[in-house]
């Protein structure tokens, strides 16, 4: 095989007075931008839905169930064209809203239904002597959920929770279909403008593994610092 | 004065009834054990109590206070009933001063200073003062059962619940257990235990009630039920346990 390597390309310029190499950061900037706003809604909305499938009211629990069928059974690419193409015309004011923030709550939905699940089956595999040491003490239901079941609950997740955070990173990728200029974007122009796809997209490939990487390693230093003495694993 | 009542109470799963026109009564200053054999429904009886299980028919009055009537506020009133469990449910992540405090603070409203004086107070009082920044996981289980007293008498309860405090640990750890118990039946506070420790109930019960398939079957003074238990299942349960 006859390949020459042309990494020079990276320090070509894009025509906009800027290098690929500075492109590609700026659309790392937009990814883990896309991610880091979805994780946060993702995490706020899948411990409240998680939390609600499993308090007593019927009613509740089941608002919280279709939440999670909703946004689970349906492809994530779909859910973007929906929030970009079709919502927006159905509800005029959304089509002032930049398709970022839309890549955002779709990405940020479609996980929150995933964590849900986990948060559901964390609090669950606590023993029902903790709700009812809670409540016997007197903690109303919610203070219960607060300060005894969510604690351990996010506690037992935290490695699915790893799994979930790198997924997001991932995922980031399909705001290309919107036309963010994140990672994938960049990867798709940049390598159709420089004909040099193969170095191209092992950098990108790269920054998505670094990227998860490190956020698989910040997880294990949370879940480490979080551990629970006296218990299984956990630094006397 | 009954400070605990109960009027044919009644409980089903589904079609399955685990609690048959339960009634009785313990007074305030009172010690009544709960006995019977396994899915006889004493644990169930005693949830009631502090309504952690509902019940469909019948009446709990706590010092005056409908339990299951639709206005009662139950965080108020469970507050001033302590419980403690079988498999002491002590919170795994909070150290064991915080397990003592949690309830003072956001419950009753004490200050944190309040609190951990009175945490160091009852930890002293069961031995386990030195153990008060581990966590629950480092304590054998007698200890932890011992917390969960504590924490129980952090809120300064007015009555207490136990169930089945001894039967989830190793035999050599049931005695500092069943001695806290004790000093604090003859200190006079109201308690009403699910168990099966007869030695217990022989030296601080007033009354034993035992319970089969969900009745009450016999509701008798100490020295009656050790005496004569007058139902034949009592007896048969009563030769079952005390046989070794």
């Amino acid at each position: 095989m006859n390949f020459r390597w042309e990494w020079e390309v990276f320090l070509r310029d894009t025509g906009g007075g800027e290098t690929y190499l500075h492109w590609m950061f700026s659309a790392w900037g937009w990814t883990l931008s896309v991610a880091a706003c979805a994780w946060i809604i993702a995490i706020l909305f899948g411990a409240v839905i998680g939390t609600l499938r499993t308090v007593p009211s019927l009613l509740l629990a089941r608002l919280a169930n279709a939440w999670v069928e909703l946004f689970r059974n349906i492809p994530l690419l779909v859910q973007i064209f929906i929030w970009y193409h079709v919502i927006p015309s159905l509800y005029k004011p959304l089509q002032e809203v930049p398709s970022f923030i839309l890549v955002v709550f779709a990405l940020g939905f479609f996980t929150s239904a995933r964590v849900a699940e986990q948060v559901r089956a964390g609090i669950q595999s606590l023993p029902d002597g903790q709700r009812y040491a809670g409540l016997a003490m007197g903690l109303t239901l919610p203070q219960t959920y607060r300060f005894v079941l969510l604690p351990m609950a996010f506690r037992i997740i935290v490695p699915p929770l790893t799994s979930e955070s790198m997924n997001i990173i991932k995922n980031s990728s399909v705001a290309f279909a919107v036309s963010i200029s994140e990672l994938t974007l960049f990867a798709l122009q940049a390598q159709e403008e420089t004909s040099r796809g193969i170095e191209v997209y092992l950098a990108v490939t790269g920054l998505y593994m670094l990227t998860a990487f490190a956020v698989n390693r910040l997880m294990a230093f949370v879940e480490q610092r979080v551990r629970v003495p006296g218990t299984l694993g956990a630094a006397r | 004065m009954a400070m605990i009542e109960m009027k044919n109470l009644s409980k089903w799963y589904g079609s399955f009834q685990v609690l048959k026109d339960c009634s009785t009564r313990v007074d305030r200053g009172e010690v009544v054990v709960v006995c019977g054999p396994s899915g006889s429904g004493k644990s169930t009886l005693i949830k009631c109590v502090n309504a952690l299980e509902r019940f469909q028919q019948g009446e709990v009055i706590i010092d005056g206070i409908s339990v299951g009537a639709p206005g009662t506020d139950l965080p108020r009133l469970r507050a001033r009933v302590g419980m403690v469990f079988q498999h002491f449910e002590l919170f795994p992540h909070l150290s064991i001063m915080e397990n003592l405090t949690l309830g003072q603070i956001r419950v009753l409203g004490r200050g944190a200073d309040e609190a951990r004086d009175k945490g160091v107070k009852l930890l002293e009082r069961v031995g386990l003062r030195e153990q008060a920044e581990k966590f629950p996981g480092q304590l054998s289980g007698g200890q932890q059962q011992r917390v969960a007293i504590a924490r129980a008498l952090a809120m300064d309860p007015m009555c207490m619940l136990f169930d089945e405090p001894t039967s989830a640990l190793d035999p050599e750890m049931i005695n500092e257990v069943l001695d806290v118990m004790v000093e604090l039946a003859q200190e006079g506070m109201t308690m009403m235990c699910v168990s099966h420790e007869m030695g217990f109930a022989r030296k601080v019960a007033n009354r034993v009630i035992f319970m089969d398939r969900g009745e009450i079957v016999e509701d008798a003074l100490k020295e009656d039920f050790f005496g004569k238990p007058r139902s034949e299942r009592a007896q048969q349960f009563l030769s079952k346990i005390l046989h070794h």
